[in-house]
């Protein structure tokens, strides 16, 4: 955030820093307006009223808030476990050097990261039937997807271990399946982890898919209690921030990890 | 019912996620291109504002935004068409629209980055004010450079107004689900059928960007 904006503009001389003085005012009256807009328009619509927000402090409410946090976050555990597993996997098939697996393993990657994963969570709702339910047709659905996005991932990362690697390994005699598992994989793993762990927020953002298919996630929780209390949006709201604030902890693991592995580069 | 009237459901399915689609692109477009230009002004306030929105709406999943746009809006009694069917379609637009330009302003913000430093320091030179620089000089190539990462928020998106079905929308993936309680023997057909149009759909949006792209790009 400093190289390009450093030369759009000058360094400010006194006029400059006048308007410049001038325009923040504007600019932060009108964000004011537009926020105590939408403040008036909560109030004008009564949801600011403190029987709206007191239900919050009943430790009912707080459990089964809790309790939808925990489903949000076991169904995107899981469904990582899986993806990370379906990456590796598909990863290989790709990278295989004999065609007849490549490139059906190409046709079905592309495949699954070319449709919508609720059209895959719907699909595997319907063909499993009752037996699957609605946690492993979210996780099934998450798992296809963010399988099929970490295995380009991981084959972009093995693509670009410098290829002295593999043939100083081939060199001292490994077989392939040892060139790669103790060679390539845990090189690319290291250089690929901010981007893997960045879809994984991605994977995790997707999980609130499993309240459209009735999994007791929470959003489903939000808009039970909401229901019932007649607070949809006090409750929304609370229910965004408990999602963004774990998504923005994800998301700076991510961060955390790509500093440190440029730092180690360096 | 026979597959004639199942693919006049589908037709207008795939209208109704074109059409989505279409409005959330112009609106993201636009959104975007103002948040991007906003997080390289001058004016720190500006700043500040679309970066927390930027952050904010990127952690938020589109299904708790639409959410808020389809059940919370009318409780704030913002509405936007007396026709029910409309409004909730233009509820579940500007939830695509508002998701997906943090993701456009993102790319744009890269794109603006990655032009030579000199591009901006000549519009200065020859007297160019900020605004200049940025719609005449700076933007335009921006946009030419990030075609290729745009084509992949873009495609992102047309898979997200699937998201639309579960807020009272018509489209695709509504039209699969009255597909098949209507016709419950043929499920796997109409599953792979929808998949089909999403990724022919998805498939040309490539081809377009692909086309753009030829046209376009700037190599660097």
């Amino acid at each position: 955030m400093s190289a390009p904006t450093q030369v759009l503009f000058d360094a400010p001389g006194p006029k400059a820093r006048r308007n410049n003085v001038l325009i923040s005012i504007a600019s932060a009256l009108l964000l004011a307006a537009l926020v105590a807009y939408i403040v008036w328009k909560f109030y004008d619509a009564g949801q600011l009223e403190a029987d709206k927000w007191t239900p919050f402090t009943y430790t009912i409410i707080q459990n089964v808030l809790l309790r939808g946090l925990l489903a949000t976050l076991q169904v995107a555990a899981v469904a990582t476990v899986l993806a990370l597993i379906v990456g590796v996997v598909f990863a290989l098939l790709r990278l295989s050097s004999r065609r007849y697996i490549s490139i059906p393993a190409t046709i079905v990657l592309e495949f699954f990261r070319g449709i919508p994963v609720l059209l895959l969570i719907f699909a595997v709702f319907y063909i499993g039937g009752r037996g699957v339910g609605p946690f492993w047709a979210v996780v099934i659905g998450l798992t296809l997807y963010n399988g099929m996005v970490i295995a380009e991932i991981i084959r972009a990362g093995v693509l670009s271990v410098p290829k002295g690697q593999k043939e100083a390994a081939m060199a001292i005699g490994l077989r392939p399946g040892q060139v790669m598992s103790i060679v390539l994989m845990p090189q690319a793993l290291r250089v690929m982890m901010p981007t893997i762990v960045a879809q994984l927020v991605v994977l995790l953002k997707d999980s609130a898919l499993g309240y459209l298919v009735t999994y007791r996630d929470l959003l489903a929780e939000v808009n039970n209690i909401g229901r019932d209390y007649q607070n949809l949006l006090p409750t929304f709201i609370i229910g965004a921030a408990i999602y963004i604030l774990v998504n923005m902890l994800v998301a700076g693991f991510a961060r955390y990890l790509e500093r440190r592995l440029q730092r180690t580069r360096a | 019912m026979d597959i004639f009237d199942l693919s006049g459901l589908f037709l207008s399915g795939a209208w109704g996620t074109l059409r989505l689609f279409l409005l959330a692109l112009v609106g993201s477009l636009a959104l975007g291109t103002l948040l991007a230009a906003m997080r390289v002004s001058p004016t720190p306030v500006l700043r500040g504002a679309a970066a927390t929105y930027v952050t904010v709406v990127r952690n938020t999943p589109l299904t708790l935004v639409m959410f808020f746009c389809a059940f919370g809006l009318p409780i704030l009694d913002i509405q936007f068409a007396s026709d029910r069917g409309l409004n909730s379609f233009f509820y579940a637009s500007l939830a695509l629209s508002a998701y997906t330009a943090c993701f456009v302003a993102e790319t744009l913000r890269s794109g603006i980055a990655a032009i030579p430093v000199g591009q901006a320091e000549a519009a200065r030179a020859i007297g160019l004010s900020f605004r200049q620089t940025l719609s005449l000089i700076v933007l335009p190539q921006a946009f030419r450079t990030v075609i290729p990462p745009l084509g992949s928020v873009v495609i992102a998106m047309l898979k997200n107004t699937s998201i639309a079905s579960a807020f009272n929308n018509r489209e695709l993936i509504s039209a699969m689900r009255s597909g098949i309680e209507i016709r419950g023997d043929m499920v796997i057909t109409i599953l792979i059928a929808t998949a089909l149009i999403y990724l022919v759909l998805a498939l040309g949006l490539g081809r377009i960007f692909d086309l753009l792209e030829r046209k376009l790009v700037i190599l660097r």
